[in-house]
């Protein structure tokens, strides 16, 4: 194993330097070293999305990253979505028409939502659905999540 | 009534969609280790050596040298050095030992635990090491169980086995119109919650033991570490962390996490973690038990059914854990919502080399339910009838006898949700127009279902592709439904021997805390006990909390599974809110018609007076119900819910793919506490049964799991599910809270045997089997 090198970039508008193994996972360091675990693991493999986060502005599967890919980046996570007083719009729709369930998928799944409505502001359904199929949910059947992403269009 | 059939937001739904819910491996604790566990990697065998091996040299290999002296290292043999309690996981028939000593009876079977700071040399060395096994014939399959081709559990391979009896099937036989036969078979399920299994525990001679998991009953892996650790209960402390999903995956397993993290912690006198990685949690915790179902019915040649004999195997896998259980709903249900005078199930959970099976949403009903409602489409067609016609004329009535010789004393109106569901789904018009359009072998695709997803557009793209046209002929359209019913609560006496208690504690700002040990997974406990509890008493929705399930805490509410956390542990949290109130009347310090003003002031008063103010609530059956465990008749459940699901599919014949279009679930529940809460309920519950009957294969070899990725095994995503269409019926529940009954299993059990009647509607082959995957129609296409 190599040693570990030094990694500069933004967490959610914060400079962060970073101390990390560079094939560590980006998940891991942002969990443990950051302390930021919001961002969860579903499957380690890039398949469910539980792990979502933004980098300079694209949603990636962060289990799939190397930290060392980061240098220079902006990082934004889940907890970087809500000012102190004032949720996401996504986040507010998804509490209101029951887009979340147990809770796991969500952090990913807000910010697919987010990604999705960002390159395209008002998604029909099969956009919505291609959209979100990256990110799996075993609780919802996906149709409140559909519904949410529909009630956050325009706000 | 003011907060009861509210979409009231979820409780937690703040911290959920912010992050900063914490689950159990978002925790961390000062000195924390990690544990992993080494397991078994044959079926069945003698273990003859552990050894703890150093990976081979390789060049500049020297930083890959495995410390052991630094590791804790827990085996069977610890249990007894370290004089701890019993190496058994206590649930029914304690036979399955928290690690394997001498023999194992399965692959993934847990042998040796390790413990490290660091998990990355912990996933090293556990590769390192090496355990030799004198290996032992074994059983893979229902087949050679019940042929007692090898005996590997007790003197005949049977867990359980139950017999229904009603009436007399063999005096019927030759006075019936027509016997139809059939065989039916589900495999396993994986349940696939997004997070895994997961535990923490700290445990040492004083403090005793304390575990913080992802679980569904905290009492569960309670009552397992009382005799793990041969300590008294108020030594055993459990709390749940917020928690992933269950699914029934996290009912009984947890008590097996939980023990492995505190043995290790024990050892090691630190707080250790164990979070499972995807492919361990799918290889070697609980799925649904595959099942085979016969069925061999006799009816008039006016369809109605005089005899249905019926034998239904499930594979328990390697230990007893909850087979009789899910033996006796899988039983109970097998016969479904209609009335049959002579009634004869006989059924068996047996013994294999697999990792054991265990709960699983709808918990041996889907795999019953499905092979009747096949079945009952086959009598149909054998009869003459329409699949509906037939059905009609057998629905149960209020008044009537099921299997088991319960009486219903519901108004249970089958005929009304059938006829619901087809006008919902325009049934009548789309099977007609299928069949007009399969016959001219050009269904428009512009009818394929109101929404292409992606899984078409691939199947569009190459048969543009491989046609080098873009018309898209051949598809086959199908329509089908399936009429069932699920028994809210634990079978028979279960809910008697639990005796669930719930508490309410008032504080003195005149909050209400609700205490009991069911948890929120998902489904939506916290809001709907701070409904029930608010409405009761005339609060406002925010002045009731749920405490966080924590045995220090909270009474036992008994497990949070079998739909019975809104129907029976609401019921108790309502009773137990209402002795606040009446406790405050009789101190005199409230009166009747009271606002939540006074409410507040009379709780502040009454714990300046008494200092506190709590109330429990005990399980009482409501009257009337009663049961026999050694005939296996009387009152199976307190109440049922009743349903009639719709499928409309579409088959490619390039492809060999069937693809759920569009779904109609229309169901009774009783009253409906939280509307959103109950649709997220059916809509996800739909579409885990769309996966159980099309996409989610389990493939085995030798007992082993090999697709345990998420990769391979394929779960519906947000591009695959059709429309999932949710309508209530809603016949208010006497002994229910607010009328209400229970909901979580129903919708696991009708999708499958809908999906294959429509499937066979589309392309005209009959298949018995789920998973039905595209290989299985590729051969009766061919055919």
């Amino acid at each position: 194993m190599s040693d570990r090198i030094e990694i500069n970039c933004t967490v959610n508008e914060q400079p962060q330097k970073l101390h990390a193994y560079p094939m560590e996972r980006l998940l891991d360091v942002l969990r443990e070293q950051l302390r930021l675990t919001g961002t969860k693991e579903g499957c380690g493999e890039g398949e469910c999305g539980a792990c979502s986060v933004m980098i300079d502005g694209r949603i990636v599967n962060s289990c799939l990253v190397p930290v060392a890919q980061v240098a220079g980046a902006a990082i934004q996570t889940i907890e970087g979505l809500a000012t102190e007083d004032q949720l996401h719009a996504v986040q507010q729709a998804f509490i209101e028409c029951g887009g979340a369930q147990c809770g796991i998928c969500t952090p990913g799944m807000v910010l697919a939502a987010v990604d999705l409505l960002k390159w395209n502001p008002n998604p029909n359904e099969t956009e919505i659905r291609n959209g979100l199929a990256g990110n799996l949910c075993r609780c919802t059947g996906y149709m409140k999540i559909f519904e949410s992403v529909v009630r956050a269009v325009g706000k | 009534m003011t907060l009861i059939g509210k979409p009231i937001p979820r409780k937690e739904g703040r911290r959920k969609v912010t992050g900063q819910a914490l689950y159990v491996d978002d925790l961390t604790f000062p000195g924390m280790l990690h544990g992993v566990t080494v397991r078994s990697s044959v079926a069945r065998g003698r273990i003859k050596s552990i050894s703890f091996d150093q990976p081979p040299a390789t060049a500049g290999g020297s930083d890959c040298h495995i410390p052991w002296n630094e590791f804790t290292i827990v085996t069977a043999k610890d249990i007894r050095d370290l004089k701890l309690g019993e190496n058994y996981v206590a649930l029914i028939l304690n036979d399955q030992p928290y690690l394997a000593d001498e023999i194992v009876n399965h692959p993934e079977e847990p042998i040796v635990l390790l413990a490290h700071s660091d998990k990355y040399l912990l996933e090293e060395a556990r590769r390192h090491v090496r355990i030799e096994y004198e290996e032992l014939p074994a059983v893979f399959s229902l087949q050679d169980s019940l042929a007692q081709k090898e005996i590997i559990w007790g003197d005949d391979n049977v867990f359980k086995k139950f017999l229904v009896d009603k009436g007399n099937v063999d005096d019927v036989w030759a006075k019936a119109d027509f016997i139809v036969e059939g065989e039916y078979e589900t495999g396993a399920q994986e349940q696939l919650y997004i997070e895994t299994n997961g535990a923490i525990a700290i445990a040492n001679a004083d403090e005793g033991v304390t575990v913080w998991g992802s679980m569904q009953c905290p009492y569960y892996i309670h009552k397992a570490l009382i005799k793990l650790f041969a300590l008294p209960e108020e030594k055993i402390r459990v709390i749940q962390t917020e928690t992933g999903g269950g699914f029934g995956g996290k009912e009984e397993y947890p008590s097996m996490i939980a023990g492995h993290a505190a043995l290790l912690a024990w050892k090691s006198g630190k707080p250790v973690k164990m979070i499972y990685d995807r492919a361990e949690d799918m290889v070697a915790t609980t799925k649904r038990h595959p099942s085979r179902t016969r069925h061999k019915t006799a009816v008039t040649k006016d369809g109605k059914l005089l005899a249905q004999e019926i034998e239904f195997v499930i594979d328990g896998g390697a230990y007893c854990t909850l087979s009789p259980v899910v033996l006796s709903r899988g039983t109970i249900h097998a016969a479904g919502p209609y009335f049959c005078p002579n009634v004869r199930i006989k059924s068996k959970a047996l013994a294999t080399n697999m990792p054991p099976h265990g709960a699983f949403r709808g918990f041996g009903a889907p795999q019953s339910i499905f092979a009747l409602e096949r079945h009952m489409d086959k009598v149909a067609k054998t009869v003459g009838l329409t699949p509906e016609e037939l059905r009609r004329r057998n629905f149960i009535h209020e008044g009537e006898t099921t299997a088991t010789n319960q009486t219903i004393r519901e108004k249970v109106d089958m005929e009304g949700l059938l006829n619901r569901a087809f006008a919902l789904s325009d049934y009548y018009t789309k099977r007609e127009q299928f069949a007009r359009e399969n016959a001219a072998g050009n269904a428009d695709v512009a009818e394929r279902g109101s929404s292409p997803t992606v899984r078409e557009g691939v199947s569009a793209l190459s048969r543009a592709v491989r046609t080098g046209t873009s018309a898209l002929p051949g598809i086959k359209k199908g329509i089908g439904f399936a009429s069932f019913m699920h028994g809210a609560g634990f079978t028979g006496s279960g809910e008697v021997f639990l005796q669930s208690v719930v508490g309410a504690e008032a504080t003195s700002e005149g909050r209400v805390k609700i205490l009991a040990a069911s948890t929120e997974i998902g489904q939506g406990t916290n809001t709907i006990f701070a409904q029930i509890a608010a409405d009761a008493l005339g609060l406002d929705y925010d002045l009731v909390e749920v405490t966080q399930p924590d045995t220090a805490q909270v009474p036992n509410s008994g497990p949070t599974v079998a739909s019975r956390t809104c129907m029976i542990v609401g019921k108790l949290v309502e009773s137990a809110v209402l002795g606040l109130k009446q406790t405050l009347f009789g101190s005199g310090l409230l009166k009747e018609q009271f606002t939540q003003a006074e409410f507040q002031e009379a709780c502040a008063e009454h714990i300046e007076k008494f200092g506190s103010l709590k109330s429990f609530s005990k399980y009482e059956p409501p009257p009337n119900v009663l049961w026999d465990d050694e005939k296996y008749q009387g009152d199976a459940y307190g109440a049922f819910a009743w349903a009639v699901y719709v499928a409309e599919v579409s088959y490619d014949p390039l492809t060999y793919e069937a693809h759920v279009d569009d779904f109609v679930a229309v169901q009774e529940v009783g009253r409906v506490i939280n509307p959103v809460l109950a649709a997220g309920q059916i809509e996800g519950g739909v579409a885990q049964a769309i996966g159980l009957t099309l996409y989610e294969n389990v493939v085995w070899q030798n007992g082993r799991m090999l697709n345990g990725q998420m990769t391979n095994y394929i779960m519906p995503t947000a591009a695959d599910i059709p429309p999932i269409r949710v309508f209530f019926e809603e016949n208010p529940y006497a002994y229910g809270p607010a009328g209400a009954k229970g909901i979580g299993e129903l919708p696991m059990d009708g999708p499958a045997p809908a999906i294959l009647n429509a499937i066979e509607n589309a392309m005209g082959a009959s298949f018995t089997h789920v998973p039905l995957m595209p290989e299985a129609m590729m051969e009766k296409s061919a055919a």
